[in-house]
């Protein structure tokens, strides 16, 4: 279901729309997509005081981001997929490196930098403004061609990626 | 450093009610996810509530929030069943997705699989409706002694 998606702007808007907008967990702790090209993808998680762990520090709990990253990677999964599938988070691995700054947004940046008949590999980072600085970094890997039916997130296949144009 | 859940912990302790743990995480209420131990054996339960939702095709539990109860659950055995004196602050967490959760209430419980000077690893098991069927498994760890960065809790 390729679609010709001219601009940078374009792309984000379906990207938010598709994998923020219409997933209930994605839209009830307001992601933003920030951008996506073809096996990358950038979102964003705004401070909110119901996302507290510890109300004594103000520091964001580990959930939010853990949901972050796992969507965010699942994001850089869709943008590889030579052909429309459902697919599903396979295992997940956080490492927490240090608590994020209260009041200030979390960005996570994913990549897939393997994509195989079975199986996608992806990596990211989750950060407050320095990449080189990150508060957690994850690795996730995908199953494809799981059970159910292709959403509309997974069925973007490669037609949104950066340089690819759509088939 | 975070004193109300520790104050919180003393609290539940006296009255012997470990649902009191959850009032101290803003979090944990935002998701509905709470200990209970009225099987004599410390649970952690995340409500089903449709913001909870990851795949509305399936329909499907987010498997962030998976991972995210699966956290909790392993922060509160810790709280409740180890002689803490600080806030477990985790360190990396892994999860294993084995099943598609389908919308209804996920029950986790945990164990400690090593317990450290400093260092805990932890192992938590999540399920739906049949233990036997778990929807996903964590191996987490954290420090239980330390003072360096506050912990996210």
């Amino acid at each position: 279901m390729a679609m010709p998606l001219t601009t940078p702007e374009e792309r984000v808007a379906l990207f938010q729309k598709l994998f923020s907008d219409t997933i209930p967990h994605n839209k009830a702790l307001g992601l933003r997509v920030l951008a996506v090209a073809r096996g990358l993808a950038s979102m964003q998680l705004d401070w909110r005081e119901e996302l507290v762990g510890n109300p004594e520090t103000g520091v964001l709990a580990g959930g939010p981001l853990t949901a972050m990253l796992d969507s965010c990677c699942g994001m850089a999964v869709a943008t590889m997929l030579k052909n429309p599938e459902p697919f599903a988070t396979l295992d997940l691995r956080i490492d927490y490196a240090k608590p994020a700054t209260p009041g200030q947004p979390v960005i996570a940046e994913a990549e897939c930098y393997r994509i195989t008949r079975s199986v996608a590999f992806t990596r990211a980072i989750a950060h407050q403004g320095d990449p080189k600085d990150p508060v957690a970094a994850a690795a996730g890997t995908f199953m494809l061609g799981t059970k159910g039916r292709v959403t509309p997130g997974q069925s973007i296949a490669r037609g949104t990626g950066g340089k690819e144009t759509a088939r | 450093m975070s004193i109300p859940l520790l104050k919180r912990l003393a609290e539940a302790r006296k009255h012997g009610d470990v649902t009191r743990l959850t009032d101290a995480i803003p979090y944990a209420k935002w998701m509905r996810i709470s200990p209970e131990h009225s099987t004599g054996e410390l649970l952690t339960r995340m409500r089903y509530h449709d913001d909870l939702i990851g795949n509305t095709f399936l329909p499907a539990i987010h498997g962030g929030t998976l991972g995210a109860m699966l956290e909790m659950a392993a922060i509160f055995h810790l709280l409740w069943e180890t002689e803490t004196e600080t806030v477990p602050k985790i360190v990396n967490i892994t999860v294993d997705y084995l099943r598609s959760a389908r919308p209804i209430d996920v029950i986790a419980a945990a164990k400690v699989t090593k317990q450290g000077r400093r260092m805990v690893n932890v192992f938590a098991e999540a399920w739906q409706d049949d233990r036997s069927k778990p929807v996903a498994t964590a191996s987490a760890h954290f420090l239980v002694k330390s003072a360096d960065e506050p912990s996210s809790l």
